[in-house]
């Protein structure tokens, strides 16, 4: 019991990074999409439901150009592909006692934030109540940020929600750094992900690849050259 | 479609992705290559989540405060320091970018 207990403290303590990450961007989703007209219940439904930062933004911009509903529906799933992969890495660091119905209710709550945190703690086996505990802080941060977002921020300034913007990148950049200055192989596979996105980005060829894909291409491209350069397993994060 | 539909049909879209793996894969030893690929996925994923969209993170037209902001997490990043003040120290670089550029 005791360490369970002592699992759901670091699993709070892990998650509050994430937590006030998440706060501005979520007040920026509820911002925008108020002001785009869509219902209140419905942008606090798709944080509830969907909980997924890109797709909530990119799903009421295509609601106000029109677009249908299939549309809609796929770019989300194009979108959220990339936990897919993120998903099958953390299966394979879970505690092999966590029932399978515990391990679908921890899926809902893996986020690219949620992820990258939970793999890169230093213990081979990932327990559920750390888990729990992470995922419970980003949720409840992302519903309670939509709320403020819809029914407060209104009155922010400009130049602060701007500032916000970076805060999530911010500490992704905070969770890669040190992992990349003590593993080169870490440091090579990064790097790797780094180019062919921005190939995407930038070339003419990746003007018909959507953000969702080329994350996708990227992750899985790099990850597996690091798999063939360094097939020893060299990073013990 | 009702906009309810609309929302439930993009969260099934959006668990799916999430909740296979760890329910599929629970049983099964993967070879050992997808296990060292998989081992290098959250690398690859930060790398690729960070750059280039971190350039537009402040709003187009803001290079400047997104540039200042990405240094700064950066820095703070190298010397280790706690993620909140990497997060806070970005987010008052991008403040004061935009103050004064």
């Amino acid at each position: 019991m005791h360490k369970n207990q002592e699992k759901i403290r670091e699993g709070l303590k892990a998650g509050l990074p994430v937590a006030i990450g998440y706060i501005p961007i979520a007040i920026a989703f509820g911002l925008l999409s108020r002001s785009l007209g869509i219902p209140s219940y419905v942008s606090i439904l798709m944080s509830l439901l969907i909980y997924a930062g890109a797709s909530q933004f990119i799903g009421i911009n295509l609601l106000i150009l029109g677009a249908t509903a299939g549309e809609i529906v796929m770019t989300t799933f194009i979108l959220n592909l990339r936990h897919f992969l993120m998903a099958a890495s953390l299966a394979t660091r879970f505690e092999e006692n966590i029932p399978i119905n515990r391990r679908a209710f921890l899926a809902f709550g893996i986020t690219d934030e949620t992820f990258t945190v939970a793999s890169l703690q230093t213990e081979e086996k990932l327990s559920g109540y750390f888990l729990f505990a992470l995922n419970s802080m980003a949720f409840l941060s992302w519903n309670i940020g939509t709320w403020l977002g819809l029914f407060l921020a209104p009155s922010l300034p400009e130049i602060v929600k701007a500032s916000m913007g970076i805060a999530l990148y911010a500490m992704f950049i905070g969770l890669l750094v040190p992992c990349i200055k003590k593993s080169h192989q870490a440091l090579v596979v990064s790097f790797f992900a780094v180019i062919i996105n921005c190939l995407f980005a930038w070339l003419p060829f990746g003007q018909h690849v959507s953000n969702g894909w080329s994350i996708i291409a990227a992750t899985l491209l790099s990850a597996a050259l690091g798999a063939v350069l360094f097939p020893e397993r060299g990073v013990e994060s | 479609m009702s906009l309810v539909y609309l929302v439930l049909l993009m969260a099934l879209v959006t668990y799916l992705p999430r909740m296979l793996p760890l329910v599929l894969l629970q049983n099964i030893t993967l070879p050992k290559y997808i296990k060292c690929l998989m081992s290098y996925i959250p690398y690859a994923a930060l790398g690729a989540l960070v750059f280039p969209g971190v350039l537009q993170s402040t709003g187009s037209g803001h290079l400047d405060s997104a540039l200042t902001g990405f240094l700064v997490a950066i820095i703070l990043a190298w010397f280790e320091l706690n993620l909140i003040v990497v997060v806070f120290g970005a987010i008052s670089g991008c403040f004061l970018a935009n103050l004064f550029f």
